[in-house]
């Protein structure tokens, strides 16, 4: 297999997930509510759906199986986000506060249940991938693109896409929409027009439980043969990504894309010829997504483009 | 009892409520997840929790204590940058870039000699402060997100720290730091004795050291009036001539010198911890985030939760006799710190209770002279 091949194949599954996740925090925080929680949810959905695919792995495999844990995923990262919802839209509770709270309950939880549950007492939980497609029928024997996209793939990527495309149209092309950038811009503005401010903050926190569930999974899967509660900080570079990405879908797949790709470098300089001659350690690989997200930062921050009423309760009372 | 009223009627006592209540109800959280595992274990293993440290004796208290030691410190840190209205969650990544000077020092440092563990010590708290000057610089002169940046603070120290150790203080056989020298480890005065030998040392007293001057700093000298000014309203403070920008980056630097300072006491205890190289951020810095929550930021409210989340913890360790997992101890924390999240209903909540009494007893008078009237 030649490396150019190997190495889009590598991205993809690192930057999938990354896409995926940062689009969830992009419907949260166009909605006006900071979701530092990702981290968490992420957590929460490849557990719970990994704890589904090990029970009836026995039964079914294959793609019918995946598409049940994703389902799974997406409930489970829904009602986990429930209570980031109700602390911040009801409670008016400090978003990050109760972010931070959701990030420290997901592992804790994900490896008490574990071990409590499995046979063997460990907080792993195994699972065989029976989700990797050698080619995509007709696809794959496309010279050129198809080894790229087609071949040695997940149908999580296409998912992963095809979510992609349904934001952007989501966020800009329908009502709903509209709504939910006016609740992140100018809640009070929306509410004098009818919008009920809380039902759209809901449905956006809820929807980046959803993707952000389906993100831990799909991050899981293709790098990995187990699960031991942890997505390794990915819901944090999704924040970052996110914040690359100045909240616009767009930018988001640029940025995930850019993210998957030092990460890929990362994780497989040292079969790259080119770069093993360099003789670098793989530190510095690792470091340079984050070092150059804080210099992004330091550039785009003065005119940030984040959604202004993020991040503060919505008070009937101020207008 | 005058001063016990007014201390009631105070907006600190509905602080301490808020913060007792949230602790509570997540210790019951936690007691009906342990029911729902084992109902026949749960009360037992649930009294084993709150008996905490005491299980072991004056050694469990030392355990305790000893594990309260960073946790103080990362708590100090995270509340300090709190009352300047920052919310440094990057204790993690200046605690591990303060633990690695502490051991480079350590190992590399014998010429030293006795001063050589205060040295490392400095250099921790150095570091540390380096390491979080960047995010302060970022935000005072870029309008940058201190969260998000020192989150990726956290991943650069986590990853440069595990280069550098490989490169320069690496045990390749246990893939952590090397051992560091008996000069550099933190003096024990007796403690370890005292407490039937527990890990116990100085640190503590450096510790509670620290509690007493960013006690003072806050509380008793010009600049510590302007940082919480800051805090609670920066526009306000740059009209009165406080210097936010130059606020922000100070704030912050003495926030990263006290979580490097818990990196020097972490890894310079005689106990003997090591930097892993592993791709995990230290859960010491995050655990800042909770105790400073739950000691409302002050020093002395700080020194109380680290010494409380270290004694369940070690409850936790405890438990374990019966046959539970001792996580359950972070899921109550985790529990702990979401419903104080919702201090501010419940703040409101308390005045309004006190409020509604002291009408009643305002009105009390009027009504009685009225029916004396009839």
């Amino acid at each position: 297999m030649d490396i150019l091949a190997f190495l889009i194949q590598q991205t993809m599954f690192f930057s999938i997930p990354l896409l995926v996740v940062a689009l969830g925090g992009m419907f949260s925080e166009r909605s006006g509510v900071v979701n530092i929680a990702l981290e968490g949810i992420m957590i929460m959905g490849a557990f719970v759906s990994m704890m589904a695919i090990s029970v009836l792995q026995d039964t079914m495999q294959g793609q019918g199986l995946l598409l049940i844990a994703l389902s799974v995923a997406a409930l489970a990262g829904m009602a986990f986000s429930l209570l980031h919802a109700y602390a911040s839209i009801n409670m008016k509770a400090d978003q990050v506060i109760s972010g931070t709270a959701l990030n420290m309950f997901a592992p804790a939880f994900a490896i008490f249940v574990a071990r409590t549950v499995q046979e063997t007492h460990t907080k792993d939980i195994n699972f065989t991938n029976t989700f990797r497609i050698e080619s995509v029928p007709v696809l794959g024997k496309i010279p050129v693109i198809g080894p790229w996209l087609f071949q040695n793939a997940y149908i999580t990527t296409y998912i992963g896409i095809a979510i992609l495309i349904i934001s952007a149209i989501l966020l800009y092309k329908t009502k709903f929409g509209l709504r939910l950038r006016a609740c992140g811009e100018h809640p009070q503005a929306a509410d004098s027009v009818g919008v009920n401010v809380y039902k759209i903050r809901y449905a956006g926190v809820l929807i980046s439980g959803a993707l952000a569930g389906i993100g831990g999974l799909i991050f899981v899967i293709p790098t990995s043969t187990n699960f031991s509660a942890t997505v390794s900080g990915y819901g944090f570079l999704a924040l970052a990504v996110l914040i690359f990405g100045q909240w616009k879908p767009k930018r988001i797949l640029f940025a995930a894309f850019f993210f998957g790709f030092m990460k890929t470098i990362s994780a497989a300089y040292s079969g790259i010829p080119a770069l093993k001659d360099l003789d670098i350690s793989s530190g510095i690989y690792k470091m340079i997504p984050y070092i150059i997200t804080l210099f992004v930062l330091a550039i785009s921050s003065k005119n940030s483009q984040s959604p202004k009423a993020a991040g503060i309760p919505y008070d009937v009372g101020k207008r | 009892m005058n001063r016990l009223k007014k201390w009631v009627n105070s907006p600190r006592f509905s602080d301490v409520v808020a913060s007792v209540g949230a602790i509570i109800v997540g210790l019951i959280f936690g007691l009906v997840i342990l029911l729902i595992t084992n109902a026949q274990q749960a009360f037992p293993a649930f009294f084993t929790i709150l008996k905490g440290g005491f299980s072991g004796g004056a050694k469990g208290i030392g355990e305790v204590l000893y594990m309260a030691t960073p946790l103080i410190l990362t708590g100090l840190s995270v509340g300090f940058a709190f009352k300047t209205g920052l919310f440094n969650i990057g204790a993690s990544g200046q605690l591990i870039v303060g633990g690695f000077v502490a051991i480079l020092v350590g190992v590399k440092g014998e010429a030293l000699g006795s001063y050589q563990w205060i040295v490392a010590f400095l250099g921790a708290m150095a570091a540390g402060a380096v390491w979080a000057a960047v995010p302060g610089i970022l935000k005072a002169v870029f309008n940058v997100h201190e969260v998000i940046s020192s989150i990726m603070m956290n991943y650069i120290g986590m990853y440069l720290v595990n280069m550098l150790v490989v490169e320069m203080v690496y045990d390749k056989l246990k893939n952590q730091s090397l051992i560091i020298k008996e000069t550099a480890e933190l003096p024990t005065w007796g403690l370890d004795k005292i407490t039937q030998g527990s890990g116990l040392n100085a640190g503590f007293l450096i510790a509670i050291l620290f509690v007493i001057i960013t006690y003072i700093i806050l509380n008793k000298t010009v600049f510590g009036y302007e940082l919480i000014a800051c805090g609670h309203n920066p526009e306000a403070s740059k009209y009165a001539g406080i210097k936010a920008k130059r606020n922000i980056v100070l704030a912050m630097v003495i926030a990263g010198a006290l979580a490097g300072a818990a990196g020097a006491l972490m890894y310079l205890a005689s106990t003997g911890k090591h930097i892993r190289v592993v791709d995990v951020l230290a859960n010491e810095g995050f655990m800042g985030i909770p105790i400073a929550l739950l000691g409302l930021s002050n020093p002395i409210g700080v020194f109380f939760a680290a010494i409380f989340i270290a004694y369940i913890t070690i409850g936790g360790f405890y438990m374990q006799l019966f046959d539970f997992v001792p996580e359950i101890i972070d899921i109550m924390i985790a529990s702990i710190i979401y419903f104080s999240a919702f201090a501010l209903i419940a703040k409101n909540l308390i005045a309004y209770i006190l409020k509604r009494q002291k009408k009643k007893e305002k009105d009390k008078p009027i009504e009685e002279v009225k029916e004396a009237k009839k």
